[in-house]
């Protein structure tokens, strides 16, 4: 398995597992589930400062440092192509030339569904503009085929509404997407508990990128290790390759032999 | 002279440059990003790009997302 390697934007990761930053208690708590995942690769969002704020108050990144981390700053929020990029850019000037960004644009904010007309307009502009894009999609098989032929570092549909922790809903698309790709799939978004995110590994995902499955835990710290080993055994498995479904029952003991 | 800073009025100096408002907010080294009427201020001009009247200014970071 070591030679096992995620390798997005000419970059190789040992985990494959990424995580967002938001929605935890405080910053220790985000610290210490980061940590718990072994994410290499941290999703952040781009605000403005508070005015005033306490200057003393920690920074997000002086607690997930980009001497550690890969940074992948997120566009959430956005519902227009133009501030996408321009979110983007901020957030390159920010992390002094860092170039690898996570692009969606959301269409509605009751589902967060992505505007697939913008988030492809937005992905052509960042491309054009020397931005390595992971693209948030919708489960669309034409359409991941076509942000992967523009040059989009990797995809990633989603396989439930973010932050509904609804579970893999859409495994024949996500399979779909996969059988046809060349550049690294990722599930963001859906994943509730441990068991779906090694379902998204057995079919074949890349990695899975997910927030709130893990800080809107109970325990997030404990949840995050629960998910680095859900990865880690889904994608074991797909690799080991499942034993055929049957209708009837096999005997795992040797008839043979038998005594009575 | 009066610019927005992050959508707020403020009031500042004539000449007043992004690091003189950095230096006044006490967020100079800190990790952000300055963009003024949606254009990018890079570090490297903080000390020359001096404001103009009624400039909107943006100063942001990053935060947790997912």
């Amino acid at each position: 398995m070591q030679d096992d390697k995620l390798i997005i934007a000419d970059k190789t990761y040992n985990s494959r597992l990424l995580v967002g930053t938001g929605k935890y208690k405080d910053m220790d708590e985000t610290r210490d589930a980061i940590e718990a995942s072994g994410a290499e690769i941290v999703t952040v969002a781009i605000r403005r400062t508070n005015i005033g704020q306490n200057p003393d108050e920690p920074n997000l990144l002086d607690v997930i440092s980009p001497d550690k981390y890969t940074i992948l700053p997120n566009t959430a929020g956005c519902y227009t192509a133009k501030d996408a990029v321009r979110t983007c850019q901020l957030a390159r000037e920010l992390l002094d030339g860092h170039d690898l960004v996570k692009l969606e644009v959301l269409g509605d904010q009751k589902t967060l569904y992505p505007n697939m007309v913008d988030t492809i307009e937005a992905a052509e502009t960042l491309i054009k503009d020397g931005f390595k894009v992971m693209v948030y999609t919708s489960d669309d098989p034409i359409i991941a085929k076509r942000l992967e032929e523009m040059g989009c570092v990797a995809v990633m549909p989603l396989a439930g509404l973010i932050g509904s922790g609804l579970g893999i809903c859409n495994p024949h698309n996500i399979r779909l997407i996969k059988e046809n790709a060349t550049v690294p799939i990722l599930v963001d978004a859906g994943v509730g508990t441990a068991s779906d995110a090694a379902i998204a590994m057995e079919i074949g995902c890349d990695a899975v990128l997910m927030n709130t499955a893990i800080a809107g835990a109970q325990k997030p710290v404990l949840m995050a290790s629960a998910m680095k080993k859900a990865i880690e055994a889904g994608r074991e498995s797909f690799l080991a390759g499942r034993m055929p479904k049957k209708a009837y029952a096999s005997a795992s003991s040797p008839i043979d032999g038998t005594f009575f | 002279m009066k610019i927005f800073l992050n959508g707020e009025a403020k009031e500042v100096v004539d000449s007043c440059s992004v690091l003189d408002l950095l230096t006044e907010m006490d967020i100079v080294g800190q990790r952000l990003a300055v963009e003024v009427n949606e254009e990018i201020v890079s570090k490297s001009r903080h000390a020359d790009y001096s404001f103009g009247e009624g400039d909107k200014v943006e100063i942001v970071h990053a935060i947790g997302g997912g």
